[in-house]
This record gives C-alpha cells, sequence and structure tokens, in this order.
C-alpha cells in the first residue's frame, strides 16, 4: 500500500466543490466589478435584468446538462432538443391551432421522449454517451427542419405566447421590479433541479451512478432503469429551454440550436462540476452561467468586438479546469 | 428461503446438522478457461471458514456464484438445505449474503450511510429521509462499535474505515453468510485486529464468514476450518489450527515446498551500484541516506505511512525532491523524471501493478516491450513484431508466465502472473539496479516462491536489488542487509538474518525519529 495512501482524511476534498464555487463565485464578482468601474451603463437595472433574460436560455440548459453531467455522461443533444421542442410547440400552436397550455405541455412532453430515447440508446444498448448524443443532436436537427418545411414557425397568432419568456409577473405586482418571467422561470428549474437532486432517489442516484456505477449495480439497483430517467428529466428540462427561447424570439427557428450546447456544457465546467461524475451542483452552474452572460455583456458595453467573446470564454474553461486539477493536486 | 432469521447459534467445534451454506458440484466456464470443475464448498454457521488457492484457482468464482454475480453452470447450491437459485446480486443480499470485495464497491463521493442504504433509502412523503438515513446508518456502527460518522464522505476514509463501511453495509442486510475476499490486504496491524474483533462477533452471534486471504498467519489466527482449491477444482478441508502450514501449502501446489534457510553472500567487497545521499521531499522523506552494492538485496523495512515507497519513487524520479543525490555505480545522476532514471539503469516495479506497471489493455507482448520499444523499432519507425513476439516467449518461459499466448490480454493473468510481466519488462531493458515495491502483494504461496528465487536470481546475476515489503517474514527472507524507516526517517541498517524484534524496533522508533526533529 502506498505509505500515505492509506493515511486519512483527505478532508480538503470535502472543500474542495465548496471553494471551486466560491472561486468562480469571486470570478464572478470581479468581472461585475471590473465592467461596473469600466462603464456607468454596467449596473443599471435594465442592463442587469438583460443579462439575467440573456442567461435564462442557457442556465435552463445548463441545468439540464449539469444532471446528466453528474452521473458521468454527457449531452450534446441538448441545444438542437430545445430547437426541436420549439418546433414542436409551433405545430402544437400555429399549424394545429391549438390552445397555449397543451402548446406548453407538448414542449415538455417532446423533451422528455427525446430524452427517454438518448438515455436507452445509452443505457440498453450500451453506446457511450459522447456518440449517442452526438447522433440525436444531429437527428434532431434534422427533424426540426424536416417538421417545420425549413421555415421559421411564428407564434402571431398566439397571443401572450411571448409572455411566457418577455412578460413579467413580478413587474406586475412591484413595477420597479420587471423582472422578466424568463428569468424567473430559470430560477424555478434551478431550485426544483437542486430540490431533485439532494431530497429525492433520483437525485441520489444521479450522484451514485457517477460515483461507482459498479457499485451501484452491485447493490441490487436497477442501473438502466434509474440512467434513461436522468436523461427523460434532463429533456424535459431542454422543453423548457424551447418554450423560453421560442417565446423569446417569439418564433420557432429551426436553423437555431447547434452550438448552445457548448455554452451549456461551458457554464457546467466553469461551476465547478466535474466531467468525471460524482459531484456538482446546480448553483455552481448558475454562477458558470452568469460568467458567460456577464462576460458576453460587459465586452459589448466596453465595445470590444463580438468575436473576443469565444476567445475568452474558451480560455475561462481551461482555467477552471486547470484551477480543479492544481487543488486535488496539493490535497 | 431467506436465511436472515434468526438460527440457533452453534460453536464451531459441534457438527451441526444442516449446514448454512452447501455448494457441491459446481461447474463454471467462461470463454476458452474452464474456472471451475465439480468444486464444492460447505460453511456451517457461527464459523470462519479460510478458503485458499493459488490465483486462479477459482476461489474468488465460487464466491461470485455465491453471491449472485455469475450464474453456474451446473451443480446445486443450499442455504439450510434448501436449494436455491441465486440469480443477482440483490437476491443474494436479501437472502442474507454478503460479499465484500477486494476492490471495495463503494461510491465515493456520497458518505458512508448514503452507501449503507443506496437502494433501500428511508423515505418519507417520497422524499429521501436524510435524518432518518443517517440515524440508521448510526446504530449499525454503534452495534459494531465503530467510531464513524455516518455523514463523512467516503473518499475521505481510510482504507481500513471504508471496508468498515462495506461490513456495516453487509450487516445492514442482516447477512448470515459473510464473504471477506482479501481483507487485510491495505490494513495495518492494528486495523487488522480490530477486523478480527468484529469478525468474531460476528462469529459468535451465528454469522458464517468465508475468509479469503493468502496471509497464513492471519487464516491460524482467525479460521475454524481451511478450504484448499487448485485449478478450480476442490482440493480438501483440514481444521485451522491443527494443520501444519507446509500441509496447507502443498495441498495448494500440489507439492512440498521446502523452507530454504537463506543463504547469504557476503557482499560488503562488492562494489556500490545506487548510493542515496541526502534525500528530502516535505515530511515524507527526511534526510534518507543509503547504499546498495551489486548482487545485493537491500530489505526496505517499515510500517505503513513510513515513506519507503515515496522514497523509492524519488530515486526512480517519479515524484519530485526537495534535494538529495543519487549515486549510480560511482558517478552523480540527474534524475527529474523516470526516463532519467531508466536511462541511468534503475527499474521500479510499483506496488499497484494494475495502476502503474502494467497497460491492462495491451497485451502481454506489448508490455513486456513497453520499456524498450526503440529495440524493436526499425527504419521509420515500423515496430518489428516477430522480435517482440521472440523476446516475449524468452521471458514467458524463463519466468514461467501462466499465459495461453503473448498475445493474451495482461488484464486477464492472475495476479501473480501479471507481477511477472512486470519484471520481464524490466529485464528486458536490463536494469542494474531494480526497486521491487510490495512484490508479491496479493499472489498466492507458490508464485510468491517463484518470485523469491527469481530476485535471488537477479542478485547473482550482480544486479543490485531494493526489495520494500511490509512482510517482515519476506523481508528476512529475502534481504542480504535491512534498512528500516519509520516517518520518513531511515532508523537503521540491519545485517540480513536479524529477528523481527529488531525490525519492528527500529520501524517504531518515533521518540528518536521525533528527538532528531526538535534538535534539527
Amino acid at each position: 500500500m502506498t505509505d500515505t495512501a492509506a493515511t486519512p482524511a483527505k478532508s480538503g476534498i470535502r472543500i474542495s466543490g465548496a471553494f471551486h464555487r466560491l472561486l468562480a463565485f469571486s470570478g464572478l464578482i470581479a468581472l461585475v466589478v471590473v465592467f461596473s468601474l469600466a462603464s456607468p451603463n454596467f449596473m443599471q437595472t435594465q442592463n442587469v435584468l438583460a443579462i439575467l433574460q440573456a442567461t435564462s436560455v442557457n442556465g435552463v440548459l445548463a441545468i439540464a446538462a449539469t444532471l446528466v453531467i453528474i452521473t458521468g455522461g454527457i449531452d450534446l443533444s441538448v441545444g438542437t432538443l430545445m430547437t426541436f421542442c420549439a418546433v414542436i410547440t409551433g405545430v402544437v400552436l400555429t399549424f394545429l391551432g391549438l390552445p397555449l397550455p397543451l402548446g406548453i405541455v407538448a414542449s415538455i412532453l417532446a423533451g422528455t421522449a427525446c430524452g427517454l430515447v438518448s438515455g436507452t440508446i445509452i443505457a440498453k444498448l450500451k453506446v457511450p454517451p459522447f456518440i449517442a448524443t452526438l447522433g440525436m443532436m444531429l437527428i434532431l436537427k434534422g427533424l426540426s427542419l424536416v417538421i417545420s418545411g425549413t421555415r421559421p414557425i411564428y407564434f402571431n397568432d398566439t397571443p401572450g405566447f411571448t409572455q411566457i419568456a418577455q412578460g413579467s409577473i413580478v413587474g406586475a405586482i412591484i413595477p420597479a421590479l420587471p423582472i422578466p418571467n424568463g428569468v424567473m422561470i430559470l430560477f424555478g428549474v434551478a431550485l426544483l433541479a437542486a430540490f431533485v437532486l439532494s431530497k429525492t432517489a433520483l437525485g441520489r442516484y444521479t450522484f451514485a451512478l457517477g460515483s461507482n456505477e459498479e457499485a451501484v449495480r452491485l447493490s441490487g439497483v436497477n442501473v438502466d432503469r434509474w440512467k434513461i430517467a436522468v436523461y427523460a428529466v434532463a429533456g424535459s428540462i431542454c422543453g423548457v429551454a424551447g418554450l423560453l427561447i421560442a417565446s423569446r424570439l417569439n418564433s420557432a427557428q429551426p436553423a437555431l440550436g447547434q452550438g448552445y450546447e457548448l455554452d451549456a456544457i461551458a457554464a457546467v465546467v466553469i461551476g465547478g462540476t466535474s466531467l468525471s461524475g460524482g459531484r456538482g451542483t446546480v448553483l455552481g452552474t448558475l454562477i458558470g452561467a452568469l460568467i458567460i452572460s456577464v462576460l458576453a455583456n460587459g465586452l459589448r458595453i466596453l465595445s470590444v468586438a463580438q468575436e473576443w467573446q469565444t476567445v475568452v470564454t474558451g480560455s475561462i474553461i481551461i482555467l477552471a479546469v486547470y484551477a480543479d486539477i492544481l487543488r486535488r493536486r496539493t490535497l | 428461503m431467506p436465511i436472515n432469521q434468526p438460527t440457533a447459534v452453534s460453536s464451531s467445534a459441534d457438527a451441526v446438522s444442516i449446514p448454512l451454506v452447501d455448494m457441491a458440484g459446481i461447474d463454471k466456464s467462461f470463454p476458452g478457461v474452464r474456472a471451475l470443475s465439480q468444486a464444492r464448498f460447505e460453511l456451517k454457521a457461527g464459523e470462519v471458514h479460510a478458503l485458499m488457492g493459488e490465483n486462479g484457482a477459482g476461489k474468488s468464482t465460487l464466491m461470485k456464484i455465491l453471491s449472485g454475480v455469475y450464474s453456474r453452470d451446473a451443480g446445486e447450491v443450499r442455504l439450510n438445505g434448501q436449494k436455491v437459485e441465486i440469480t443477482s446480486p440483490r437476491q443474494a443480499q436479501d437472502m442474507g449474503i454478503g460479499i465484500i470485495h477486494q476492490e471495495l464497491a463503494l461510491m465515493r463521493d456520497l458518505t458512508a450511510a448514503q452507501n449503507i442504504f443506496i437502494g433501500r433509502e428511508p423515505r418519507r412523503f417520497g422524499l429521501l429521509d436524510e435524518g432518518a438515513l443517517n440515524r440508521d446508518a448510526q446504530a449499525i456502527f454503534d452495534s459494531m462499535n465503530l467510531r464513524l460518522s455516518p455523514t463523512v464522505l467516503v473518499e475521505s476514509l481510510t482504507i481500513a474505515k471504508q471496508q468498515m463501511v462495506e461490513i456495516a453495509k453487509a450487516l445492514s442486510y442482516k447477512s448470515r453468510v459473510l464473504i471477506m475476499d482479501e481483507p487485510t490486504a491495505a490494513l495495518n496491524d492494528a486495523e487488522i485486529a480490530e477486523l478480527f474483533t468484529i469478525i468474531n462477533r460476528l462469529k459468535a452471534e451465528g454469522v458464517g464468514v468465508v475468509y479469503i486471504s493468502h496471509k497464513m498467519d492471519e487464516i491460524k489466527r482467525i479460521s475454524d476450518r481451511v478450504t484448499v482449491m487448485r485449478d478450480g477444482e476442490y482440493v480438501g478441508t483440514v481444521p485451522a489450527a491443527d494443520t501444519p502450514i507446509e500441509t496447507i501449502i502443498s495441498m495448494m501446489v500440489g507439492r512440498t515446498l521446502s523452507n530454504e534457510v537463506l543463504d547469504i553472500p557476503n557482499t560488503a567487497a562488492n562494489p556500490v551500484a545506487l548510493e542515496v545521499r541526502g534525500l528530502n521531499r516535505g515530511r515524507d522523506i527526511r534526510d534518507v541516506s543509503f547504499a546498495v552494492r551489486k548482487g545485493e538485496i537491500l530489505g526496505l523495512a517499515g510500517l505503513m505511512g513510513a515513506g519507503r515507497t515515496e522514497v523509492a519513487r524519488a530515486i526512480f524520479g517519479a515524484d519530485p525532491r526537495d534535494s538529495g543525490e543519487i549515486w549510480v555505480n560511482g558517478q552523480r545522476v540527474g534524475i527529474s523524471s523516470p526516463k532519467d532514471a531508466v536511462r541511468a539503469g534503475i527499474g521500479y516495479l510499483s506496488e499497484d501493478r494494475k495502476h502503474f506497471g502494467l497497460a491492462t489493455g495491451l497485451d502481454v507482448r506489448n508490455n513486456i516491450a513497453l520499456a524498450s520499444l526503440g529495440r524493436f523499432t526499425g527504419p521509420g519507425g515500423v515496430i518489428n513484431d516477430g522480435a517482440m513476439h521472440a523476446v516475449a516467449e524468452k521471458y514467458i518461459r524463463q519466468l514461467s508466465i501462466k499465459t495461453p499466448s503473448d498475445t493474451q490480454e495482461a488484464r486477464l493473468l492472475s495476479g501473480g502472473n501479471q507481477q511477472k510481466v512486470v519484471i520481464a519488462k524490466w529485464l528486458l531493458r536490463d536494469c542494474d539496479i531494480l526497486i521491487f515495491d510490495e512484490p508479491t502483494r496479493g499472489i498466492d504461496v507458490g508464485a510468491k516462491a517463484e518470485i523469491y528465487k527469481l530476485l535471488n536470481a537477479l542478485a547473482e546475476q550482480g544486479r543490485a536489488i531494493i526489495v520494500i515489503s511490509s512482510e517482515l517474514p519476506e523481508i528476512l527472507r529475502l534481504s542480504h542487509c535491512i534498512a528500516v524507516m519509520c516517518e520518513g526517517r531511515l532508523t537503521g541498517t540491519l545485517p540480513g538474518g536479524s529477528s523481527q524484534e529488531e525490525i519492528m524496533r527500529l520501524a517504531t522508533m518515533r521518540e528518536a525519529a521525533m528527538e532528531v526533529r526538535h534538535a534539527g
């Protein structure tokens, strides 16, 4: 036995998750401070709300990705699945003229169904998550174009549709705080996801699978069933994202979506969730998503060319994971 | 019928009419390999029954059948006299059969309590009841007299404590049969004593314990009967206390191994092959200096945490060091990576072969060639497979590596043969200085003797050998010279043939180590 490996209390690791979130949070604060100093327009209520609204779609997608990544898997289809759900909503509301609540349900059901398919391919056919969701990503992209006839589907016939993301229920009650519904939905999804992770069997198995899938299997738990469930839940969250983006654009844009998964996964990683699974938090993901939006917004206000955004985001991802590796090495 | 209803407690001495477990006529084959042939095993309530055999004898396979991981091809299994079909690990658990695998099956990111009750978490209104979970786990720990917090993350626990969590998990299923596979491989003496206390308590409660181990002294200490298997077949069952070790060994290997008395050559006049001066690294290595001569086997002894592996890795360049010089054959060498060490003629066999010694996905041939690929690379970087094959075959013969061919995947070999593959790799590299870290860990008695012979042969060829071992008999068996470490310091050197007590004294000489620390 390595002489020191058996010795106790790598208690540092217990701190590292919280420490990484602290690091990410301080990074966020630092960015906010820097941009506030650089421009007086940054901290204005309107801009802050704009940042939050811009975070809502990516944040919801990132939460979906968080669940899957904690199990040790990955979901590259979150972006095009979101678009697919938006297109389905378009079919239900615009093509079929059905009432708004049905459209909402359809989006979430479509997301859940596709999640079930991904999960089944991964759990039963044993196709690695990367490949399975890569395939799904392309399939859904194609289906979105096919179903919509390669043209955007508009929601002009459904009054109130834009209210889902752009309206403000809070603003109606407290005029001084016109927080868009999209933001409230983001926080709602975040709270729900955090609750599921900590208080339900599904959440427990999400961590357990990512930590040691074989141990879970040997403990007599139906690994396949729970894996499929996680992907299904992630899918339904993508359905919510579909509603959000369709509502923001007042249309379902079938060519959209591919590329969103990278920002989602970036948010997850920056927030401290490990790609190897077993640990992670919704809060961390939210902070990660905010960092990305704050960066985009701040750079724009400073009139920095938009192209630099991805350069910065990519660098932050590398730094975030490196910081985690450094910390683990010193423990 | 499940057996986790209280059975009458019986002492192992009086035969109970119906055994707890009775396996008979068990056959099991995997593609190309006959793992078990008419194997049998019988366990009484309240006994500790050791299961012994060389690697590949079939012990783990037989127990995996009992615990529901594998299905059997033929034969029958009876629990308390009733014939049963065990089709899954969960079913075995529900029937009262618990197994603690050699590689612990724990989820490291979860807490102890969460691990114990995975799949059966207490609920309140459909949601997880963490409070009840922790309370239930605490109750089990209390019944084991175990000081452990239910909310501690498993990854922050020592291996010994992790094992306790596994035992607690088995107990939470009200197991009446507990199978323990090499339970003490990573435990120190104090932890082994704690484990034995718990095992004895289980015995008193009527639990039947299957104890798979290679450690003869432990088996004599803890078990009532010993069953020996060989090549997938049942050899015999003997009482543990009365049967001499040589008999058990001969049952395992099919021949009697003579207890060779080590003839210690006088190497004092040989030139120094490796000299370490003033090696330091933080608190792990404190001012360590020693020398090994050509043709000499230096045993590096000490308790766990003494820093022996750290020293070896520092010499080999696998870990950085704060200060210290390494001299090879009278010349100072700069070693900052294993590449430098290998070029200087130093080879290192790490104690964890699966992770550090073997490329488990590669075949035997490529593993042997791994440190010497340059030798087989022709112009244009093309590898000469034929030459590699010839060399691999040579070492397979020379070291008696049991493998169907040199294209067999390394991970399919038994532990002892895997070790031989790693040794072949370094022999091919023609290292003059070899450091063996726990070379016989997890290896059965027969293969151990072969490796001892090999080490002696290597020394006779003029190589310098350092052997790190936590088994004192092994150190005494092998070493021409013994260096003892304690808490990062070299506390003394002894001639070969010293007593275990002398070594232990130096290995526990913390006061002296502490005095020096304060003075310095």
